[in-house]
């Protein structure tokens, strides 16, 4: 009975998240839901963030780096191997998960503080070596989609047809983007409550403990990294598709200074709680200059909201969220 | 290439690139004070010691000399530091630290903003603080400019090692940092040593913008950024618990860069700070800890 009560809820949950994501981008205007698609990318780098500090313990400040990869990956290959820009994603993904893993490396060795340098390391290079490579990237210019590879970009029409049904660039896009970003939130909550969830919580809490019951250290964390650095990848593949841009100055040390504060407001640890994450990182920006344009009070509301979120809610919205949630859910599953 | 090497240029260029790094130092001893005693980078130290330069240039521009501006400066930072520990440090003092790195990041945009809000966003430049002839030392010519900025740079640190060694002020800030419970039972009012930390870190920073400032033609409200990657990577390559780590790891820090963009070609002015992170990122690879940091023993 309660089991069946508990399956009931969950059913639901998921027809309510089935329901808003196909109905949202009716509620806004058109224009605004390519908005939307560009939370997605947040949520999607996000989440991937949040396995790796929230759930592995290990703090990456080159998360914005390794969407550079991704998005780099899907305009070379659009523009110098002409595919179809929506197929490279799963490419710009294994390109990021190796990058990923490759950055991962130095975790062996390091941990902390002294770690998050290696990633800060990687994150300051990126854009001066995007210029020097410049056959491949571009260089200080970038890719553009539109005018080096027009006949690859998805929609440039106005409108795609996906299966039979028309809809709008902006509707597509975010279809594409939040559509890939459930798949990617279900397999993360697969990851982080089997096994390899339970590893990377061991090795966040404990690592000598963790090693004394037959954690392979190193394995973990680069996997940790890798499975990451995937999720950067394929959020950076979309914003190139969004964009139809990339260029070194996309992906600056600032982007991953975002993500990690998407993470922590969000709630570490916790992933319900990206979707607020990302929409922070997304919106409140956008707020703070309509409350005023002078030069410097965006930034300084911007700024004063993220300390007051922090202070109200030190284990940002996913904290909040587990304490409303905790007398629902024991109700439930306690009751005679 | 090996016959025309140029002894000159060489020490020269160490000396520039040690009064970089003194700079670089200034500002890492100002983000040691705050890591050691609450496992937190602020990543608003740099922005913050912007805020102090600008300060420093109003009074400049209200008729203070450059030297008199320069201490009124250091005493405003001060307090404004403690301030900003009381205000938006102390209600998270019990948060993950990842919780109160993420209110340092809130508080460089907030600084940034308020700066630019203030001080409308236009270059300005500041009097420069020693004469810019050159110096004549063992047939060598150095700018004055350079050997002051070291001065002044290892003159701060020097005065702030007195007062943690020898004052009972600095030893209980000490301890706070080092034992929180044990100086509490004791008397130390810890919070309290939090914000007097906070506020010395600030009037580092300080001096560390008032140095970095008339150097530079023209600046503007990005100033600090540079210098803040800059001293981060040098306190890393230090180790980020020990001040003197810091103060060498800058030095060096400065030293290498300055000599990579001026002898390795490919390098340039765009590449110096990945090279010089990639050199860093090395060295922790063999030393995880930094060059004098300590290996934290954890309790299981």
């Amino acid at each position: 009975m309660r089991r069946g009560l508990g399956i009931a809820v969950w059913a639901l949950t998921a027809v309510a998240v089935l329901a808003l994501y196909l109905l949202a981008p009716h509620l806004v205007s058109d224009f605004h839901s390519r908005d939307l698609a560009q939370a997605g990318v947040f949520f999607i780098a996000i989440v991937g963030l949040n396995i790796l500090t929230g759930y592995t313990g290990q703090i990456s400040l080159g998360h914005g780096a390794l969407m550079a990869v991704g998005g780099y990956t899907t305009a070379a290959l659009a523009v110098h191997e002409h595919w179809r820009d929506v197929w490279t994603i799963p490419l710009a993904g294994i390109a990021a998960g190796v990058v990923g893993f490759l950055i991962g490396l130095p975790a062996l060795r390091l941990s902390g503080i002294y770690l998050a340098l290696a990633t800060f390391a990687f994150a300051v290079a990126m854009p001066s070596l995007l210029k020097k490579f410049s056959g491949l990237t571009g260089g200080g210019q970038g890719l553009r989609l539109l005018e080096q590879a027009p006949l690859q970009v998805t929609g440039l029409s106005g409108t795609v047809t996906v299966f039979g049904h028309s809809t709008t660039q902006n509707h597509f896009l975010y279809y594409l983007t939040w559509g890939i970003g459930l798949v990617a939130f279900v397999i993360a909550w697969l990851i982080v409550r089997g096994r390899l969830g339970r590893t990377f919580r061991a090795v966040r809490d404990s690592e000598v403990a963790a090693a004394s019951v037959g954690i392979d250290l190193a394995r973990t964390k680069t996997l940790a990294f890798a499975i990451s650095g995937v999720y950067a990848g394929v959020a950076g593949a979309l914003f190139a598709i969004q964009a139809e841009i990339v260029n070194p100055l996309s992906f600056t040390f600032l982007l991953s200074i975002l993500l990690l504060v998407g993470a922590v407001v969000g709630g570490l640890g916790s992933l319900p709680g990206m979707v607020v994450g990302a929409f922070f990182v997304e919106y409140v920006p956008d707020l703070s200059t309509h409350v005023s344009s002078k030069p410097g009070v965006p930034d300084f509301i911007y700024g004063a909201a993220i300390i007051l979120v922090m202070i109200l809610l030190p284990t940002g919205a996913g904290g909040l969220l587990r304490r409303v949630a905790r007398p629902l859910t024991t109700r439930l599953y306690l009751r005679p | 290439m090996l016959l025309a090497f140029d002894w000159t240029q060489l020490a020269q260029q160490i000396v520039i690139g040690l009064s970089s790094g003194g700079v670089f130092a200034t500002l890492a001893v100002a983000l040691v004070l705050i890591y050691r005693s609450t496992g937190v980078v602020n990543f608003a130290q740099g922005e913050m010691a912007m805020f102090s330069t600008f300060i420093a240039w109003s009074l400049v521009h209200h008729g203070l000399s450059y030297w008199a501006a320069f201490f009124l400066t250091v005493a405003i930072s001060f307090f404004g530091g403690v301030g900003i520990e009381r205000v938006v440090i102390k209600p998270v003092e019990r948060a993950p630290v990842l919780t109160v790195v993420i209110v340092t990041l809130g508080l460089f945009f907030l600084v940034n903003g308020a700066a630019r809000w203030i001080w409308s966003p236009e270059v300005r430049s500041l009097p420069n603080a020693f004469s810019t002839r050159p110096i004549d030392v063992a047939g060598v010519a150095f700018s004055i400019q350079d050997l002051g900025t070291i001065a002044v740079s290892l003159g701060a640190v020097g005065l702030l090692w007195l007062f943690f060694r020898f004052t009972k002020l600095g030893l209980a800030s000490r301890a706070a940092a080092v034992n929180p419970e044990a100086s509490r039972l004791v008397g130390v009012r810890v919070s309290w040593m939090l914000a007097l930390g906070w506020g010395l870190a600030a009037a580092m920073g300080a001096v560390s913008g008032m140095l970095t400032a008339p150097a530079l033609a023209s600046f503007d409200q990005n100033l600090m950024q540079p210098v803040l990657l800059y001293a981060f990577a040098g306190a890393v390559l230090g180790g980020l618990d020990s001040p003197l780590g810091a103060v060498v790891g800058s030095l060096l820090l400065g030293v290498l860069i300055n000599l990579i963009g001026t002898y390795v070609d490919w390098v340039g002015t765009d590449l110096r700070l990945p090279v010089a992170l990639a050199v860093i990122l090395g060295v922790l690879l063999v030393k995880p800890t930094g060059l004098f940091g300590r290996a934290e023993v954890v309790r299981v």
